[in-house]
Parts: structure tokens; C-alpha cells; sequence
């Protein structure tokens, strides 16, 4: 599933996600929309913007852990200083990617993310 | 007032956005200082609010050409009014976050908010922004930094 309020970065991800075992189940353009999704498609991954409008990023990533513990979130981000990265962590994400990102650096955070499964 | 390393942070933010998501790099002209509160805009602009440690905006511009080539730099094929506005927060909310590498976590941005097709509506809330120039393959843009 993925997470951002911006559209551009929505299918930028679904159109450079080249990895095999992944499949998009749904997209959404901010933290609420993003918790009743995830609710209805129960994703294994998901990648989540910080900065959105009605519920943010971190705080959304604690309302999905709150469903399923085992989620795997990746954040994606332009929030670049370390505090941020540790809070979204903290809070149960990860892995962090900072905007802007190639696509290389995409497929290669999301394969760190699953060899933690 | 914004001191000179700090401008750095910008330059260095809208060289870096080019770079990785076009992959093909812009050069940035002299950065000036406007003090009669009209910095100026192009067709569109993404404005990022900041509050927190500083307070002002940060706003990218453009022209619709260099927002479409852009847009098709990054395989994407819907080049709509509505994607335009999409990409100039984009690029505006990319900068400003990147720049909490250098200010911290109390440099709080806001989501975008994108003026379309009306100049007069781009404003800065203080007299003195510096404006930092921006040339990528043909076309111009500008990055405006208006903080207290």
C-alpha cells in the first residue's frame, strides 16, 4: 500500500517498484484514508509520506502497527534530519528514504525492508 | 534575516531535487535580495508554510514548460493542469524538508499550497525575501525564501 498525499510520488512508486513478490493493493493520499484502506486490503508493506493533510504520516504509522504489529512500513520522506527518522522508527516504521529518491534507492530500501521479515 | 550558509541549505536542496529525480542537473544564478515584498512568480507555485524555529515561506515557481519536461524526466505520462500543481508543491515541499537536515526538527513545514494562473496571488509575508535563480535545460524557475 502507498501513502502520500501527492499523486506524482504515488505512481512513481507503484511504476518503479520492480520487486517480484510485491503487488500495490491500494494507494492513498493521507493518514485517514490510508488507516481504512489498510483495514480492507491488509497489506504486508507499506510505504508512508510524513507530511499530509487530516492525519499525518507518524501518527499513522502508530494507528497501523496498532492494527497488525507485523506490518512493514517504509517511510518516504523529504523530512532529512535524523530526529524525524528516529521518532517515525520509534513509533514502529522500518526503514526511512529521504525525497528525492531514484529509483534504485527505492527498490533497494524496500528490499532491506523485506529481508527483515 | 537569513544568513549566507543558510541560503546554501536552498541552493543545495533545488541542485540536489534536479539531479536525483530528473537526473539531469540545473545551475542556480546569484541568489538577490528583495525588500519591497514582491519577489516575483512564474504560472506555478508551490508555497510551504514554515512555523516553529523560523517562521515565514518557502515557495518554488515555474513556467508550465519546464514543470511538463519535469514530469516526463520522471516517466510520468499524465502531464494534466492537476499534475502540474501536483509536481511545483512536490518540488516546494521537497526542498523545505530537505532542509531540516541543517535546521532541525522546529523547522516545521507545511503541506503545499499551489497558486495557479494568477501571479498576483503569490505574496511574501515579510519585505525581504531572497530569491534564488534557477536554470534547468532551457527554462527558469525560482526558489524564494522568505523567513524572520
Amino acid at each position: 500500500m502507498i501513502v502520500d498525499d501527492s499523486n506524482i510520488i504515488r505512481r512513481r512508486i507503484e511504476r518503479s517498484q520492480q520487486i517480484a513478490r510485491l503487488e500495490v493493493v491500494g494507494a492513498a493520499s493521507n493518514g485517514r484514508e490510508a488507516v481504512e484502506l489498510f483495514r480492507r486490503t491488509q497489506p504486508d508493506v507499506v510505504t508512508m509520506d510524513l507530511t499530509m493533510p487530516e492525519m499525518d504520516g507518524v501518527e499513522c504509522v502508530q494507528e497501523l502497527v496498532a492494527i497488525n504489529s507485523k506490518v512493514l512500513i517504509l517511510v518516504v520522506s523529504a523530512l532529512a534530519d535524523k530526529a524525524t527518522a528516529v521518532d517515525a522508527i520509534e513509533k514502529g516504521a522500518n526503514g526511512f528514504l529521504c525525497k528525492p529518491f531514484t529509483d534504485r534507492q527505492l527498490n533497494e530500501a524496500l528490499e532491506e525492508l523485506l529481508s527483515e521479515a | 534575516m537569513l544568513k549566507e550558509e543558510e541560503i546554501r541549505t536552498f541552493i543545495d536542496g533545488a541542485t540536489n531535487y534536479f539531479e536525483i529525480s530528473a537526473q539531469q542537473a540545473a545551475t542556480v544564478g546569484s541568489p538577490y535580495l528583495v525588500t519591497d515584498g514582491n519577489p516575483g512568480a512564474y504560472e506555478y507555485t508551490g508555497v510551504i508554510g514554515i512555523s516553529g524555529s523560523r517562521k515565514g515561506v518557502v515557495y518554488f515557481s515555474a513556467p508550465r514548460g519546464m514543470l511538463t519536461v519535469l514530469l516526463m524526466r520522471m516517466q510520468e505520462t499524465d502531464t494534466s493542469d492537476e499534475n502540474i500543481k501536483d509536481l511545483v508543491g512536490e518540488v516546494a515541499n521537497t526542498i523545505s524538508g530537505n532542509a531540516r537536515r541543517d535546521f532541525g526538527k522546529n523547522f516545521v513545514i507545511s503541506v503545499p499550497t499551489v497558486i495557479a494562473h494568477d501571479l498576483n496571488k503569490v505574496t511574501a509575508p515579510h519585505s525581504r525575501s531572497y530569491v534564488i535563480p534557477i536554470n534547468w535545460r532551457t527554462h527558469s524557475a525560482k526558489l524564494v525564501v522568505c523567513l524572520e
